[in-house]
């Protein structure tokens, strides 16, 4: 028979430990959540991770600088342009590589393309959260479909890129096929753009279900160690973009999407907004594109000098930090990384107490997790 | 009972099974295309002319699936539960009726004896959450009692002012009623309420927080599998198609169409056009939350359906040759 604990004075009732997780539809992966619920309000939560953790930064300790690149589109699937471009970043720093003007132009322009496909996953997700059936998910699709194609003609691959190089970019970009992005970015988008935000914050029932649930001030985020979007619908004016500009982004003219009232409409406001900016900054960058090399000469047998940078980037779902060490051989001594969602992820036990089990998604999706750089 | 009768009758549950079972997989099949298109893909398409096929093959898989019992599930009540969904949603459809005089039982109270297998369901549903023992189960099974429960009265009291409007509980005489005017347009406001309650009562988009899927995997029916959960599909298929009989019914005319002879096309016209809008709707909104889902019944549909059953009989008694 079916016996669930229930002791002590009649008319008392005791909580319930609810695994969500880790095979669970909406998880975003393999997370594990603890959810200690009491009918449906959460009364406490843990997250449970490292499901998915493949060793990516030991295995990076025995592979040449040049070979860890790949790894990198590992960490943080949904985001590939943006890890390689820390690491590249990082190495670069430590060995003192030039890169040629055209790469950092190109890199930039395929991080924020990277940007809006990584946002367009999270509309997609949080949309089949909240329990529209697939309909805005299949739609973000359309959208994302397009720049997945601007991947493979350019790096060959659609997920997995690998398309960064130590001094450079692996391939270039012609005029013709720059012209297509621009042309995509400035006339289609912004229509697909109109069509989600409607669907999504045009909802009535989507407004009562996002509206002032998990309002959390910018102090509290702050204290927390939240970054990105979610950091900026609190009205927390912080990106690495705009405070410590790396790549051409000092030469681009964008704003920092923010809003003020800090629930979980704001943020997908916020993603939503982003990813408007990313695609007028794709069309600046292509503009603006100067000619040249793509990719400096950099010895295969790199042996950067003794020492260790950190270098820090914003990544779509907030700050993605580097750590590289180098004891002077052909491999790493150390790679770390400090992964954005691992510390928003860590928010989730003051997040999620006193709200309902549905509104769990909603949050969850507020912070857009992605398992595979939480668990590296 | 003469052999005549028993024959009728018999004739009458093949025939039904029959339509439950082509309800089922047509409104499956239909389901997933129609949800296809709107979502800018086309649905099943390879086995057979637009992938009608699929549905019998999943039937089949359905069908040769072996029947897991999880260890530490209530053997007997885990049988049960399905059966106690499947048989009074079947059950609900001996009242139905097609056309005048063509139908299984032509009940003085045809309505009432439908609300009453309908209001069987919750339990139904609650037993299988419950024998699970799996707290997803457990918790969908909750809601899904609950939200029966209380869209049930709101849904009652909107059909009361039909039957006031009709004078009578038969089904044949309060689609006869509307020979001349639907009371769509005689009663708005108690088709929208109905219209919304019924919603929730077939546990449709945007009302499906019983099976919602990211939050509970699969409501109640999560540790179902095989024919099993074929039979609560069964059920809701049956219910769904119960449901958009009871709006088209006491709605939308029945059988009646202005301007043209009184048909049974009418009807299953009707009731396909309602059960493609609850796919519409499945496509298009997200879920409601529980406690909006609860104050929307008790704090908006209740006392409204209230005042559209008092208007109704108001206008009843003022204006007897009209309403």
């Amino acid at each position: 028979m079916v016996n669930f604990p229930r002791k002590g004075v009649e008319g008392s009732t005791e909580t319930m430990l609810l695994n969500v997780g880790p095979q669970h539809p909406s998880t975003h992966g393999v997370l594990h959540m603890m959810c200690e619920i009491s009918g449906e309000t959460i009364v406490s939560a843990k997250p449970v991770i490292g499901y998915l953790h493949r060793g990516i930064e030991k295995l990076a300790e025995s592979r040449t600088w040049q070979q860890d690149i790949v790894l990198t589109d590992r960490l943080d699937y949904v985001a590939q342009f943006s890890n390689e471009w820390a690491y590249c970043r990082a190495v670069e720093r430590l060995a003192g590589i030039e890169v040629p003007e055209r790469a950092e132009w190109l890199r930039t322009l395929l991080v924020e393309m990277n940007r809006i496909t990584s946002h367009l996953i999270w509309y997609a997700g949080v949309t089949m959260d909240i329990g529209a059936l697939g309909t805005p998910f299949i739609y973000a699709w359309v959208a994302r479909e397009r720049i997945f194609d601007f991947y493979e003609a350019v790096t060959g691959a659609r997920v997995m890129p690998n398309w960064m190089r130590l001094g450079g970019v692996h391939t270039d970009i012609d005029s013709a096929m720059l012209k297509e992005m621009r042309d995509f970015l400035e006339r289609d988008f912004p229509v697909e753009v109109d069509e989600y935000e409607a669907l999504l914050v045009g909802n009535e029932i989507v407004q009562s279900r996002m509206k002032g649930i998990g309002v959390f001030s910018a102090e509290q985020l702050v204290e927390w160690g939240v970054t990105g979007p979610a950091l900026r619908a609190s009205g927390s004016e912080r990106d690495l973009r705009k405070d410590v500009p790396y790549g051409v982004y000092d030469r681009l003219d964008f704003r920092v999407c923010t809003d003020d009232v800090g629930d979980s409409l704001a943020r997908c406001r916020v993603r939503l907004a982003e990813i408007r900016e990313s695609a007028r900054m794709c069309v600046q960058i292509i503009d603006g594109m100067p000619g040249g090399d793509v990719r400096a000469k950099v010895s295969r047998a790199l042996k950067p000098p003794v020492g260790d940078v950190c270098v820090r980037t914003e990544s779509p779902r907030g700050e993605l930090g580097v750590l590289v060490a180098s004891d002077g051989t052909t491999k790493p001594l150390r790679f770390r990384v400090r992964s954005p969602i691992f510390y928003n992820l860590s928010a989730m036990p003051h997040m999620l107490p006193n709200h309902l089990l549905a509104d769990m998604l909603v949050i969850f999706g507020g912070i857009d997790t992605s398992m595979g750089e939480i668990d590296r | 009972m003469s052999a005549a009768m028993w024959i009728h009758a018999l004739l009458w549950l093949v025939g039904l099974l029959l339509l439950i079972a082509v309800v089922t997989v047509m409104g499956v099949w239909w389901e997933r295309k129609f949800i296809g298109h709107l979502q800018r893909r086309r649905g099943p398409l390879h086995h057979g002319f637009h992938g009608l096929l699929q549905l019998p093959a999943d039937m089949v898989k359905m069908i040769s699936k072996e029947d897991i019992v999880p260890d530490s599930a209530d053997p007997w009540l885990f049988q049960i539960g399905p059966l106690m969904v499947v048989v009074p949603a079947i059950a609900a459809m001996a009242a139905l009726m097609f056309a005048p005089g063509f139908g299984l039982l032509d009940m003085n109270h045809g309505l009432f004896y439908i609300f009453a297998f309908q209001t069987l369901l919750p339990l139904g549903f609650a037993v299988i959450g419950w024998s699970c023992a799996s707290k997803f189960t457990l918790i969908g099974a909750l809601r899904a009692a609950a939200q029966l429960i209380s869209y049930e009265i709101p849904m009652l009291l909107a059909a009361l002012g039909v039957v006031v409007a009709a004078g009578s509980m038969r089904l044949t005489d309060i689609i006869n009623a509307q020979a001349g005017v639907w009371y769509i347009f005689k009663e708005p406001l108690g088709f929208a309420i109905f219209g919304i309650a019924v919603l929730a009562e077939m546990n449709r988009t945007p009302f499906d927080l019983p099976e919602a899927e990211s939050e509970l995997v699969a409501g109640y029916q999560t540790e179902y599998s095989g024919m099993k959960f074929g039979f609560v599909q069964l059920a809701e298929y049956s219910v769904l198609f119960t449901g958009s009989y009871l709006v088209s019914a006491l709605f939308l005319g029945g059988w009646n169409m202005p301007f043209l002879p009184a048909s049974p096309l009418w009807l299953l016209l009707k009731i396909v056009a309602c059960m493609t809008m609850t796919m519409w709707f499945r496509g298009t909104f997200p879920r409601l939350r529980v406690d909006s889902l609860m104050s929307l019944s008790w704090k908006w549909l209740l006392p409204i359906a209230l005042v559209n059953i008092m208007a109704v009989a108001a206008l009843a008694l003022a204006l007897p040759g009209i309403y």
